[in-house]
This record gives structure tokens, sequence and C-alpha cells, in this order.
């Protein structure tokens, strides 16, 4: 499919701009202007509706395929979300930092406000902020409020530690506050080796950063105490809440012991992934850490009514206003709308859609680990391996067969793994209909293991070389 | 309730299969003493209620006030096919494209954006867009930390306020240095600037426009830059890039800016996207997601996510950011923005905004005791009223205008400064209004 | 001049006291197509093991370590243009850096080729 340059013609007019109603002024002198005008495309409206019309057809999403991410709660995304967030596109945030602009923005500011007492609620934390723009950006967030914590008490600690399952993020987003990182392999058991765990907590360890259930789906046992090892140390605990999905309304992580969380309102809360984002990554802390969280916040006043205050001791700005505000307000819709059974129901039928994933598999795909799942489920083409097929021709023939393909390679310590979170907005049916298709692809891979490394031939393009994108780095086109 | 569709009797039959009794007995792994201490959530409710409690809140959201603010974020039109086609579920609801066959939709639509930032700049590598443009300016920062393998950062005080704290906040985590130069008046103060630039500069920060709404030329800056072997980082406003000198032409290394004003609506505060753009040379220490062109086995031309060995998911903590999501859909409602516009079309708004301006400046300094403090000026300029900035900009708003953002927060000594904004949304008649109101405030 | 071997799969040779460096050819294999290789500063100095450089490829990034102590004093350019050649040729023309004052002792720490390739049966 050409690009939209490549449909360009010279002269081409699109939308109107609005007609001047004021003089023509003189123009900026030339050394300050730029040479040529920006090259954008020159199309036709019509040209433009169709090329993005027919390019939005060359994708999977949930609205079409079913779409098994694991790690990324692909869940329905509710329209009813879309009408509500549009009904504030027209606010603008500037208006809550002008002097006596408080008070016109008070929709808004309550929302901000409800919706950090909603998440503490479902979190058991006692002060969440909505700052940060996305998951990572939470983590960073997260790490940055405890080094202030450490700071202030004069402490001077130096390490991060994390499980060798643990999302990249988590390491990289301690890098980025400052910290070093000491990762800690996973035991047979499913998660972190409590043992290499307890060695490597000492006084210079700032934080343990867990995610649970982990990223193998599985509920740590352990989970409470290895909260209490880091408070015995000094360190403080942090929770990456990526999936919280399986456990609303069951655990809380404050309940546990976590100090810091963040959540991902683009997974957990339904709001749409929009082909890689925007997302909203929400931190809640206890009450110790209170005072190290990024400014302004919405504070209520004596009247009832809601103000933005400074918040001087914390951290400082993350993010320009209140963060994504558009997706915090889908996000309390969601949360609005299914009440807190609705969300309890969530988690059991999130968790209920998994173990059945992971029933009706394991006969024909090996289970690292075996215990319940939560609601993913991981397993490792290792039998497939043998025959010479990989977790990846596995994806691409699910493709062929219309399912968006499970997470594979991840986590990286499980070889060649396929990692499946259905959600609770898939119904039986199509669970089916995609569990006969991995069965199938199971008895391929014993009867005509080539067909698998072909896969996938029903898309506008087949496999691609990604070696010769990374060598040759063409990442704009020319003109 | 929670759109979970299985009805009881399927719910019966995957628990047969499963082998357990209850949904409840799936969650005995988890220790009882770990239980929800409380979970105190209000019922749920329909559509009908739920649209009612939105209504209400979205009713005092201060959109019927006229906004004649910036502070980094601006009220542009946006063609109505921009909502159309990302509205398409197929954009909207799918997620990072990690399976390239069935995701060409995503990762297409980005190459074009990424290719639309590197014209709009002037440069020659482009990302596939960041969070914001505030986080945008401190990834910059870093990227030069990183390419230079120096640990210091020269801030010019004339970019926005809000971005150099978070700037700020970035850089003090990794222990880099940064100082700030104040402005000179209106305008980045360029002697200082360049007289800052030592052998541990790693970069000289700059906007263009900057906060005050003045345009310049940062050439010299860059070439001085370079000398002493630092980068030039510009941020900008896009729109004003349909009239100003790109980064690219001034000789700077990395553009960055917030890309809101690109087809995104105000919404309080995001989401938003930023976005970043560099010299080839740099591509390797890029941050976030980048999507590149290559061919199937077929020889059909196709686009993947590459350069992932940079990132999160393999370096882990020696990625050049710690960032997974980037803003896709944002980036897509300003790619579309742009090719709505077309290159004619977004020269013409440009060129009206600054006609709008020019307009608006003629009138307001033309007040008794108002005077305009920049030379020269995109859509957004500086006034020094003769009354303390923040008691007019209150008393104004109770009359339905925001007039402009009062600098006295933010720079020590400017109280009787206001920085005002104008876009092509705003009418002459408006523009009128907001001088009679000015005045009125002033003087009655 | 014999090869020798690291756990981490770095080659070393030594001739007198200049050594060459490189990743092996099970090391290549395992990374997939190399896409950029990131070559050490002339002037470097490194211990044994220390982190001497570092190699990405499509779906991974590792670091190299170097297999003896030594002072960097050539690496190989062509690797700019062309990081294939290490899959094309890991423990020859793929060779990464060469390192000065090198002391051979450091060579008993390590495997020989026969001991490496036992090595390497005993991952698998």
């Amino acid at each position: 499919m050409e690009l939209i340059y490549e449909k360009s013609v010279a002269g081409r007019t699109g939308v109107r701009i609005p007609l001047s109603d004021v003089p023509k002024a003189a123009p900026l002198p030339a050394s300050l202007r730029r040479g040529d005008a920006a090259a954008f495309p020159e199309v036709s409206e019509l040209d433009l509706v169709r090329h993005y019309t027919n390019l939005s057809r060359r994708n999977f999403s949930v609205d079409t395929n079913f779409y098994p991410l694991g790690s990324c709660t692909m869940k329905y995304n509710a329209k009813v979300m879309e009408q509500a967030g549009a009904l504030f596109a027209g606010c603008h945030p500037m208006l809550a930092l002008l002097p006596g602009g408080e008070r016109l923005v008070q929709g808004p500011l309550s929302l901000v406000y409800e919706v950090e007492q909603q998440l503490a609620e479902i979190t058991g934390m006692d002060e969440v902020t909505t700052q940060p723009l996305a998951g990572a950006h939470g983590e960073m967030t997260g790490i940055m409020v405890i080094a202030a914590y450490h700071k202030a008490r004069g402490e001077k600690r130096k390490y991060v530690i994390v499980p060798d399952s643990s999302h990249g993020t988590n390491p990289a987003s301690a890098a980025m506050a400052g910290y070093e990182i000491i990762t800690i392999p996973t035991a047979p058991y499913g998660d972190m080796d409590l043992d290499a765990y307890r060695a490597a907590m000492n006084g210079e360890v700032a934080a343990v950063m867990m995610t649970c259930p982990n990223t193998l789906g599985i509920f740590n046992p352990h989970i409470a105490e290895i909260c209490e090892i880091a408070h015995q140390a000094g360190a403080l605990t942090y929770y990456d809440g990526a999936n919280l999905n399986a456990i609303m309304g069951k655990v809380r992580p404050g309940d546990v012991g976590f100090d810091v969380i963040h959540v991902n309102l683009h997974k957990t809360f339904g709001t749409p992934h929009g082909g890689g984002g925007p997302g909203s990554g929400p931190v809640g802390v206890k009450k110790g850490l209170i005072p190290y969280l990024p400014t302004p916040r919405v504070v209520r006043t004596a009247d009832g009514s809601f103000g933005v205050e400074a918040h001087p001791e914390g951290i400082g700005r993350v993010s320009d206003f209140f963060g994504n505000f558009g997706i915090m307000a889908r996000a309390f819709a969601y949360i609005t709308l299914l009440g807190g059974e609705g969300l309890i129901e969530v988690s059991e039928m999130a968790v209920l859609n998994a173990n059945y994933m992971m029933a009706r598999l394991k006969g024909e795909y090996e289970l690292p680990f075996e215990t319940t799942c939560m609601h993913e489920c991981v397993f490792s083409a290792s039998r497939q391996l043998k025959e010479g097929v990989h977790a990846i021709d596995i994806a691409k023939y699910l493709i062929d067969r219309g399912f968006h393909p499970p997470t594979v390679y991840f986590p990286l310590n499980v070889k060649e793994a396929i990692m499946i979170e259905p959600t609770e907005t898939e119904s039986k049916q199509t669970m089916d209909a995609f569990i006969e298709v991995m069965l199938e692809a199971a008895r391929m891979t014993r009867e005509n293991p080539a067909a698998l490394h072909e896969a996938p031939v029903s898309t506008p393009v087949g496999r691609l070389d990604e070696t010769r994108a990374a060598r040759a780095q063409q990442v704009c086109c020319e003109g | 309730m929670g759109y979970c569709p299985n009805t009881p009797e399927e719910i019966r039959e995957m628990l047969a299969v499963i082998g357990a009794g209850s949904v409840e007995e799936l969650f005995s792994p988890i220790p009882q003493q770990l239980r929800a201490k409380s979970f105190e959530l209000p019922a749920g409710m329909s559509e009908f209620e739920l649209m009612g409690i939105m209504r209400e809140k979205a009713r005092v959201g201060g959109t019927e006030i006229v906004p004649f603010i910036g502070g980094g974020i601006y009220d542009h039109v946006i063609p109505a096919a921009v909502d159309h086609l990302a509205g398409r579920a197929e954009f909207y609801t799918a997620y990072t494209p990690y399976q390239p066959e069935c995701s060409q939709g995503t990762l297409q639509a980005l190459y074009e954006y990424q290719s639309a930032i590197c014209r709009l700049t002037g440069l020659e590598a482009s990302n596939a867009s960041l969070y914001d443009g505030g986080t945008a300016v401190a990834e910059a920062a870093l990227m030069a930390l990183r390419v230079t393998g120096r640990n210091a950062v020269v801030l010019d005080a004339s970019v926005n306020p809000l971005h150099r704290e978070i700037v700020c906040g970035y850089l003090a985590s990794l222990s880099a240095g940064v100082v700030e130069v104040a402005p000179a008046g209106c305008a980045s103060d360029l002697e200082r600037l360049m007289g800052c630039i030592g052998p541990e500069t790693a970069a000289v920060v700059v906007q263009n426009p900057n906060f005050f709404g003045t345009v310049a030329d940062f050439t010299a800056l860059a070439a001085k830059a370079h000398e002493a072997g630092a980068l030039l980082i510009v941020a900008c406003y896009p729109v004003a890039l349909g009239l100003v000198k790109s980064p690219g032409e001034m000789g700077a290394d990395i553009a960055v800016g917030e890309g809101q004003s690109l087809g995104n609506t105000l919404s309080f505060g995001g989401p938003y996207f930023g976005f970043i753009a560099t010299r080839k040379r740099f591509i390797r220490n890029l941050p976030g997601r980048i999507v590149g062109e290559t061919v199937d086995q077929q020889g059909r031309r196709g686009y993947v996510l590459t350069l992932q060995a940079r990132e999160q998911h393999i370096k882990r903590h020696k990625a050049t950011s710690n960032i997974c999501s980037n803003q896709s859909l944002c980036a897509l409602r300003g790619l579309i923005f742009a090719a709505a516009l077309g290159k004619r079309g977004f020269e013409e708004l440009a060129t009206l905004n600054y006609d709008k301006a020019r307009y608006a400046q003629g009138l307001l300094g033309a007040i008794k005791g108002v005077s305009v403090l920049n030379r020269e000026s995109f859509n957004e300029f500086t006034l020094a009223l003769p009354k303390p900035a923040a008691k007019v900009v209150t008393r104004l708003l109770d009359r339905g205008v925001a007039a402009g953002v009062p600098l006295g927060a933010y720079y020590p000594g400017m109280d009787h400064a206001l920085v005002v904004t104008v876009t092509e949304k705003r009418t002459k008649a408006e523009i009128d209004a907001l001088a009679a109101l000015l005045e009125e405030a002033l003087w009655n | 001049m014999s090869m020798y071997f690291t756990k981490e799969h770095e080659w070393v040779k030594v001739d007198g006291s200049q050594a060459t460096v490189g990743i092996s050819g099970h090391a290549a294999h395992e990374l997939g197509d190399i896409t950029f290789v990131e070559l050490p500063q002339m002037g470097k100095v490194v211990k044994q093991f220390d982190t001497l450089a570092g190699i990405e490829s499509v779906k991974a990034a590792s670091d190299i370590y170097s297999p003896v102590s030594g002072k960097v004093v050539q690496v190989n350019g062509k690797l700019e243009d062309a990081p294939e050649l290490v899959n094309e040729s890991a423990e020859d023309a793929g060779w990464i850096c060469k390192l000065e004052a090198v002391d051979a002792s450091e060579l008993a720490a390590l495997m020989d080729a026969a001991a490496y390739a036992e090595y390497l049966k005993g991952l698998e």
C-alpha cells in the first residue's frame, strides 16, 4: 500500500482553514522564517479518508479479533467510555493553574480527586497521584518517591531488587531514578528465589519491585514475607500493578505490605490501547510517603469545593498538569459503571477464563510451572521445538486463522514462552475457537511443520526482514 | 456487569474442564490473611446513569471561557476527519504492533508520522512519539548525556517553566548537573548561554517560540555548542513551525515538542504526545519506539518496530529509556491533522495565527499603560501591564475570558507581565472584546 | 596460535603481548542476525572479564567481556558498516578488537577449544 506522501499531488488542497477577519500583517524577518514549507502531503479529503480507512483495515484489533496478549489485558473497550471522555475535549488545563481559575473547572478537578479515591480503595493505598502518563512513567515516579523518602532520612541506598521475570520497565525505571539493579532468579515454585533474595537484602537496598500475580500468572504465596524482609532492612516495597486484573476485590497490594504501587488504566480499567498508547499509570502510596508525591495535588477544601495545592516537599512535576485526564475520565467511567461488584466479577471471570485455557491446552503445550494460574497462563513451545517449530511459528499461524497471537518470548526466563491472557470479556465460544486452532497447530507441528514456517500467508505482507530494517535504519521517507 | 459474557451454564462447563468445584476455589492459592480488608465501592449502574454523572462533571469545565491562554497547550481547529479516522476501532482498539503482519495499519501510520515530524523539524530521524512535550525535553537531555558522555546541561529559563521542572527532576535523579540561564527580558540571553557552555556540557536547551512567545534564530548558538562538543536541543511548537525557522535549519541536533496542537483536543491535560527528532548519526540513542521500513520474503514493502535492542524489554536497566507505551493514537491524530491541512494549508494556518496575534498585539499594546515586550513573536506575546497581572486575570475570568498567563508565579519580578495567546479560533470580535475588557479592568 | 574461550562465549588468540578478541560462533548463532557492534574506545584499558564492548541483534543485546587484561589498540572498523561479518565469520574475519600488554598466564583461567566444545554440550 502506498504511503500518504506517495499519493500527494502538488497543488491539491485539503481542509479549508478559517477565514481571516483581521488585516494581513507584515511578515517575520527572513532570518526567523523557515525556508521551504514543511512537506506535508497534498491530498484531497477523500483520498485522506480512503487512505487511513484502508490502512486501519490492515490491523487486527480487539474490536475485530480475539487478542490474548499476555501482560497487556486486552479487554473490551466499552463505547460509553468514549462518549464520557469526549465530554471534556474543550477543557483547557491551564485554567486550573490560573489565579481564580479553579472554580471554573470544578467538574474535571472533582473527577481527578474521585478517581484517585477510587484507585486508593481498590488497591488499599492511602493516596494516589494521577500525574504519571504511562505504566513505566508511574514506575519511575514511584521509585523517585522512594528515593526522596530515603534521602529525607539521610539514608544512602544504592540498589533496587527485581526478580528476573519482571517486565523490563522495572529495572529500566529504577535505573532512570538513579539506582543500580540486583536481579534475583526464579525458583522452581514459580517466583523469586527467597534464599537469594534474603541474601541480597541489606541496608543498601532502597526497594524491591514485585508484580503479583507475577508475569507467569502465578500468585506468590510468600509475597507478605517478601515485604516483611524488605521492611526489616529499612527498604520499601513497590508493586507493579500490571496484573491487577487478576485480584480486584480479592487482594489489595496495600493490605499485603506494599508501600508504593502503580496501576495501568489502559490494562485493568479498560481504556483503549490506541495502537500502543496513550496509557496512564497512577501511583498510590502509603501515608508515610504522601509528602513526596508530585506537585500539584487536587484537594477538597472546607466548603467542599476542589482546589489545586502546591506540594512543595515532593519530587516535583513528572507531567505538566494532572496526568492523561482523558484516559482518567474513561477509567473513572469504567469503575463507576461497574461498581465494586462489577470489578470483583471482572477478576473472577478473568481468572476462570485463563484457567480454562490452561486446562485445555496443557495436553499439547508444556507448562513450565505446574500450578493454578491466575488471569494469564504461560506455556513453553519446548515440545514443538523438538520438531523445529518455534513459538513464533505458532504465533504466525494464528494470524492466518484470524487470531492475534498471544505474547511470545516473554517472560525471559521461560524458553519459547507463549503467554495467554484471554481477559474476562471473552466468551467460551471465542476461546474454544482459539483453542481448536492452537491444538491444530500442535498437530501440524507433528504432521506438516513446513506450513507453520510459511505462515502467515493471508496478510498483506508476510514475515518481514527485521535484520534489514535494523541495519538500514530507514525511519522516514525521503522527500 | 463488567462485560463478562459467560452464562452460569458455561461457567459450570469450564469449571468441570478445569476440575475445580467453584470459581472461588481458583483463588485458593491466596492465603486468607492476604485477602482484601475492604473493597468499599458504590454499586454499578447503567450507561444512562453514568452519562448523567459525567455530563454534570463536564458542565463546570471552563469550556465557556474564551481562552487567550497557551502554556504549551493550544486551542486549534481540528478537522472532522481527524476524529472520524482516529475513531476507527481498528486503530484505537489495537495494541503495540509486536506482530507486524497483522499490524501494518498502525506501523505504516507511525512511519508516516515519523516522516511528518522529520519534515516539520527539518531533521533526519524521529521516533514513534513520547508521552508529552515536557517529558520529551527531559528525554532529549538524557539522550544528549548518552551521546556526549558528559554530565551537565545548560537550560535556558525561557523554556516552559513546567517543562523545566520535569527536566530538572529527571536530571537530578541521575546526579546530572543543570545550569539555568535567566532570560534577558523576554528573550534568551544568548551571550550568557554561550558563556555557560563548558567541557562538561552535554547540551544547551532552548525553546522556539519561547514561553514569552519570542521567536529567535539559534544558528549561532548551535555553532558555539558544536565548537565545544555539545549538542543543541530546541523545543518547539508545531503550528509555529508552519512559519518559523525549523530546528534543522538552525543546525540543532535534537528537536522536541508538545504535539497537542496538531489535532489533539485540550482534554484538561491529556492525552497528548511528545515528539523527538534528531540527526541520523544519533538514531541509536533515541528513546522509545521506532518504526522502520523493510520488505518481506516476496519483496513486498512493510513496516516493523526496529532498533528494539535499545529498549527496556531487551536492554532492561541499560535501555536508552524506560519507555514502553508511546502515544500512538495521539500521534495518529497529529499525522491525520497534518495530512488533512496539507503543505499549503499548514503554512496558511500558521500565517493566520500570526496575523491574528499581530492584530491583537496592536490593539492591546495601544491601551494606556500597556506595552508589548517581545521584538518578534508568533501567536503569543508578552504584555507589561500597569497593574499586577494575576489580579487582572482573575477579574477577567469572572467576565468569561482567560486573558493570558500571568508570569509572576514563574519568573521573579515579572508579576506585571501577561502572556497572551491568539490562535486562528479567536475571532476579531473576541479580540476586540478582550481589549475592551482589559482596558476596563486596568482603568475603571 | 590456539584459541581460548570464556564461559560467556568470547574467544581470544594471543600472539606475544598482543591478543585478538571476538565472540564464538555459538554466541553469534544464539544472538541471531547481528545488527550492531558497539566497538570499544581506542586506548581503553580493561581487566580480565571487565565489560569490553557490546553487541546487538534484532531481538537481543549483550555485553562482551574481555577474556584477558590489556589495552585496546585496534578495532575492526569493518564491523561498523557490516556487522553481519560476525555471523559470517565470528572466529576469524569477525574479530572485534586487539589488545596490547597482555599477560598470557591469564589464559589458564580460560577453556581451550576442546574444553569449550565440552562446555557447550553441557549447556544443552
